[in-house]
Order: structure tokens, then C-alpha cells, then sequence
């Protein structure tokens, strides 16, 4: 845990404003864990991306016996049905990664959008937003993912929906914690000396000032995204039930993990792989980002 | 920083109490809208495209279709506070008795692993803070750091390879609890749920836990004791401990309000009979009334436990009741 302190405190050339996002990241690259975790979320993207291009079979292809072991035409055996289980391994992380992505991404845009509007109003409108957030944050994410989909049906639009929802929350709440302190300085109440519009003090001078905690949060709710969604296809529940999807790919092959393991095993190290790297990159930001904030405290 | 107010404690619980029943009130009308008056006709989704019209007419009467909308709610949220929490659709019994025992076997998996998972994760975080950038804290950082990214579902699958299937079997795979017997008759198979339970908590508990850890053993009173002479158990035990464990209170309450929608998951790994799989059931099953009231449930247990979380961190921190 040393690396807090060792190449960010001394003799770093600190700018007067806080770490914008893009030299955040790039600061953050410096240490080894979120190096580790950039590398394993690239090579998983890889396989969600290429995967169904080199697949030897295709997802749904009955290639022999079911529950064949490793070897011969099927390199990780064939699952319960009988179906290659590398084939529909490399075809089975793309739609969770494009729903996670698409998820937070949404959610990142509306929490932004609500933590900042609250904290920038420093009104009631303050009271109604952050309120309304609560009752939303009163459900459990996997409980508003299964009640959507419960009622909707499970189309990937109402799964991405109901993340997003529950994501924009939490964002929210970081959003305005990192804006309030923000929003009592000078430089806000000169530029609404100065007549610039509200929209552009939101956007212009709130939002680069609170990126920091907020990229910490945006790759913790990605990881949260993943679980919840890869977990939604786990409980059967899924846009294509029979499609190939590591979480659903689990479900089907829990129960003859005696027999053949892989089934289940290689969806399960997918995904564990993928969020154990956006959870190492969220923690090498929030060093760095900690180590900056440190420095500028000692100034 | 304001004036202490006799009383303050006081007033912000019953803020915070007035706040918390304002919010489930609107979660109740969120549950109600979502559930009954949005997707169109209930009944028909209930009984399917074949349905006669007779019988979509009954189920209607039956679900007080017919009437208003405000009353329908007025009747719904009125039943629920008498405990009628209306009929499942699936099981045609009433819910309280359909979840009045999956809540018990729930609450039991809950408890387990919350008496588990906070003194082990309070330890863990304390030796690491106590042991600061020695191999201990460094291993435990980078292990619970791995540990926290990791689905619930991946952790039970993974427990199921390693524990019950392939690797070795020393436990079971299922943990079924047949009606009328009770969680604790089989304790071996409360283990891997509680254990995947704890995995999925602790780490998150243990971090706070060594930065607050940190923070303390920084502090001028703990110095202050040291040079006292104190023994360094003593100055451990009798004046770092209590100090640190202000801020780790409100992460175990939200810990445990996850732990409500973590046992969703969890109990449909091991098919353990709790309230979680009851709510994945009544989805696959369309049993409305049954997620009205499963929802309903979990959010309240969510906001109780939120509530207490900020009582809490107030009580064990005087400093914080001067700001109320």
C-alpha cells in the first residue's frame, strides 16, 4: 500500500485546479493495480468483441453428447445440451458488457445531471431531488431489475432502464456531495456576477471540479451494472433465454458441475476477471485521487 | 456550526423517522402504480390471452379492479398495515402465510451472517490498521479489494466447485429447507450460504474498519495514552476500538440493508427456501400480490436499517449531535 504516498506527494508539479478527468487517469495508470485492471477489462472486452468471430461453433450448435469432457472437437467439452462450451463461452459476454456500458452510462448522465441541478439550487429543490433518490434507493438494484422485468417482460431496454435507475441515484449523492463545497467558493458567485448563465455554472465550472470522486463511482456502479445484470440472466431472466450469456450460461450448467465443470466455470472466471479489473481501476483512481487531494491539503 | 439545542438527539430522531415513513409512503405508491395501474390490465396478464371474459370480470371483482384507482391504493396500503397482505395468485393462500415461515428461515441466514461477518470484519481491519503496510495488511487489502468485485452468484458457484461438486465434497450443493422443519435442523447446510453471505459483506466492513482504524491510532489521545505508559493492548482495546467503530456503525447497517437484496440471489443458488427465492419465484410465476408485498417488505427493512445506520453513527459519536 505504499504507492499512495511514494509518486504523488513529493515534487509533483500540482496545478492550481483540481485533477481534470483525463489527468487522473493518466496519473492513476501509474500504479501497478489499475495497470492490472485496465489489462484485464481490455482483454475481456477482446473476447466480448472477437469472440463470436473465432468461435469454432456456432452458440447454438449441437456438436455431441451433453456434458462431453475437454477434448477432441469440443476444446472446454460440451454443456448440458450437448453445445460447444467454448463456442458459446465467446459469444456469451457481449450483450452483458453492451447493457452494463449502456447502464451506467445512463445512470451517469442522469445522477450528474440530478446531483449537480440539487446542489447547485440550494433550495427546495435540493429536498425534492435527493428525496426522490431515496425512494429509489430504498429498493435493493437487484429487486428494481427483477419487479421491471417482472412486469415488462425481460427485453434488454427494461433491463438497461432499470439499471440506469438505480444506478443515477447513488451517482446522484456523490455528484452533490463533491458539488456542495464546490458551489460556496468565489469563483461561482463571480461567474454569476458576471451574468454567465446557470447551465453553463453547472456544466463549465461544477461538473470538471467534481470528476474526481465521480470516476471513482462511475467504475464502482459499472461494476455493480455487470453483477446485477449477469445476475438478472443467472436468475433465468435474460432478453434471449437460450442465448448464449455467462450468467445464464451458469444457471444451465450449475447443476452438473460434478459431471462437467467448464460450463459453468469458464462464464464464472469471464466475469469475475472482468470485475475484479473495473474494481482494481476504480480503486487505482480513488488512490490517486486521495494522494492529490493529500498533497494539495499539505501545501 | 450551530448553538447545541437541549433535545437535539431527540428532534433529529424523529426527523429522521418522519423522513423514513415520507419515503415509504412513496415507495408504497411507486409499488402500487408500477404493480397494478401501469401495465395495462392485471387481470388479463394475470389469466393470459385465453381468458373468457367471465372470468377476467371475477379476477377484476377479486382484485378490486373496479374501483377508483386512489381507492384501490387506499385499500391495498390499509390491508397491509392490518397485516393482510393480500392473496398469492400462484399458491391461492393468503401471503403472510406463504412467507410468514420463509421469512424466519431469511432472517435466521441474515443474522448468521451478519454475527459472522462483523466481528470478523472489524478484527481483520483493525489488525491490518494496527499492522499498517506490514505483509498482513497488504495480503488482506489486496485479497478483500478482489473479494469485493465479485458477484454474489460467482462467490456461491465458485463455494459449490470448490466445497459440494468438484474439487472437494464435504458440503451440500442445495440447501433446501422443507416445510416444516427449521433452518438450524441441517447446519450443514446453512454453511455455504452464509459463507457466500459473508464474502460478499465483510470486505467492505474491514476497509472502513482499518481507515477509521488508521485514523484513531493517529489521533493525540492515542499518543497521549501511549505515553501514559498504558500497556499496548489496553490502549487498543480500551481507548482505539471504541473511537474507531463510529463510522464502521453506518456501513454495517447499509451492509445489512444489502444483505436483503443479496439474499435474492444467494437463496436462489443454493435454492434455499427464504423470502429471496420467493421473490425470484413470484417473478418467474407473474404472482403480483406476492412482489407488492415482498417489495414492500424489503424496502421497509431497507429504510429501518438506513435510519438506524444515522442513530447510530450520532450515538457513538458525540462530536456529531453539536452540527444537528
Amino acid at each position: 500500500m505504499t504507492q499512495v504516498s511514494d509518486p504523488l506527494i513529493p515534487g509533483v508539479e500540482l496545478t492550481p485546479t483540481p485533477a481534470r478527468g483525463a489527468s487522473l487517469l493518466r496519473r492513476s495508470l501509474r500504479l501497478w493495480r489499475t495497470r492490472i485492471g485496465v489489462a484485464l477489462v481490455g482483454l475481456l472486452v477482446l473476447v466480448a468483441i472477437i469472440g463470436p468471430y473465432i468461435a469454432p461453433y456456432g452458440p447454438s450448435t449441437p456438436v455431441g453428447v451433453p456434458n462431453a469432457n475437454p477434448g477432441g472437437k469440443a476444446v472446454l467439452g460440451t454443456d448440458y445440451l450437448g453445445q460447444d462450451v467454448l463456442s458459446r463461452f465467446l459469444y456469451g459476454g457481449r450483450s452483458i458488457l453492451i447493457m452494463a456500458v449502456l447502464a451506467t452510462a445512463l445512470g451517469l448522465i442522469a445522477g450528474v445531471a440530478i446531483g449537480l441541478v440539487a446542489a447547485y439550487s440550494r433550495n427546495a429543490l435540493d429536498d425534492v431531488l435527493m428525496r426522490g433518490m431515496d425512494v429509489i434507493m430504498a429498493f435493493p438494484q437487484i429487486m428494481l431489475g427483477l419487479v421491471a422485468v417482472a412486469i415488462i417482460g425481460p427485453h434488454a431496454w427494461v433491463i438497461v432502464v432499470a439499471i440506469a435507475l438505480t444506478t443515477a441515484p447513488r451517482i446522484a449523492r456523490v455528484a452533490r456531495g463533491a458539488a456542495q463545497p464546490i458551489v460556496e467558493r468565489d469563483f461561482i458567485a463571480a461567474s454569476e456576477a458576471m451574468g454567465v448563465p446557470r447551465w453553463r455554472i453547472v456544466s463549465a465550472e461544477l461538473l470538471p471540479n467534481t470528476l474526481g470522486p465521480l470516476m471513482v463511482e462511475a467504475s464502482l456502479r459499472l461494476t455493480y451494472s455487470i453483477a446485477v445484470i449477469a445476475a438478472l440472466a443467472f436468475l433465468g431472466l435474460s432478453p434471449d433465454p437460450n442465448g448464449a450469456n455467462w450468467g445464464t450460461m451458469i444457471q444451465e450448467n450449475q447443476l452438473v458441475l460434478a459431471i462437467q465443470p467448464w460450463g459453468a466455470l469458464a462464464p464464472i472466471i469471464a466475469i469475475a476477471l472482468l470485475t475484479i479489473g473495473t474494481g482494481l481501476i476504480g480503486d487505482g483512481i480513488a488512490r490517486t485521487a486521495a494522494g492529490i487531494d493529500r498533497a494539495r491539503g499539505e501545501e | 456550526m450551530k448553538r447545541f439545542r437541549p433535545g437535539g438527539v431527540g428532534w433529529f430522531i424523529f426527523r429522521r423517522l418522519l423522513l423514513g415513513i415520507v419515503v415509504l409512503i412513496l415507495v408504497s405508491v411507486l409499488v402500487f402504480l408500477a404493480t397494478q395501474a401501469l401495465p395495462g390490465d392485471p387481470a388479463r396478464a394475470i389469466l393470459g390471452r385465453t381468458a373468457t371474459p367471465a372470468s377476467l370480470a371475477a379476477l377484476r371483482r377479486q382484485l378490486h379492479l373496479d374501483q377508483p384507482v386512489i381507492s384501490q391504493y387506499w385499500t391495498w396500503v390499509t390491508g397491509l398495515l392490518h397485516g393482510n397482505l393480500g392473496r398469492s395468485l400462484a399458491a391461492q393462500e393468503p401471503v403472510s402465510t406463504l412467507i410468514g415461515p420463509r421469512l424466519v428461515n431469511s432472517a435466521v441466514l441474515v443474522a448468521l451472517a451478519a454475527v459472522v461477518s462483523i466481528p470478523l470484519s472489524i478484527a481483520i481491519g483493525s489488525w491490518a490498521a494496527f499492522r499498517r503496510e506490514k505483509v498482513f495488511d497488504v495480503a488482506s487489502s489486496n485479497l478483500l479489494l478482489v473479494l469485493a468485485a465479485l458477484p454474489e452468484f460467482v462467490v456461491g458457484v465458485l463455494l459449490v466447485i470448490l466445497l459440494a461438486t468438484t474439487v472437494s465434497h464435504v458440503l451440500p450443493s442445495i440447501s433446501l429447507v422443507p416445510p416444516g422443519s427449521h433452518p438450524w435442523d441441517n447446519w450443514s447446510a446453512l454453511v455455504l450460504p452464509t459463507l457466500t453471505l459473508v464474502i460478499a459483506v465483510a470486505p467492505y466492513v474491514a476497509r472502513i474498519m482499518r481507515a477509521s482504524m488508521i485514523e484513531v491510532l493517529e489521533s493525540d489521545y492515542v499518543e497521549m495514552a501511549r505515553l501514559k505508559g498504558l500497556p499496548e493492548r489496553t490502549v487498543l482495546v480500551r481507548h482505539a476500538l471504541p473511537n474507531a467503530l463510529g463510522p464502521v456503525f453506518q456501513v454495517i447497517a447499509l451492509n445489512l440493508a444489502y444483505l436483503a437484496g443479496g439474499i435474492i440471489i444467494v437463496e436462489s443458488v443454493f435454492q434455499y427456501t427464504g423470502i429471496g427465492l420467493a421473490i425470484q419465484e413470484s417473478v418467474v410465476n407473474h404472482d403480483l400480490p406476492v412482489i407488492q408485498a415482498l417489495t414492500m417488505l424489503i424496502a421497509a427493512v431497507y429504510v429501518a436499517l438506513n435510519l438506524l445506520a444515522d442513530v447510530a453513527t450520532i450515538m457513538v459519536t458525540p462530536r456529531l449531535r453539536t452540527r444537528l
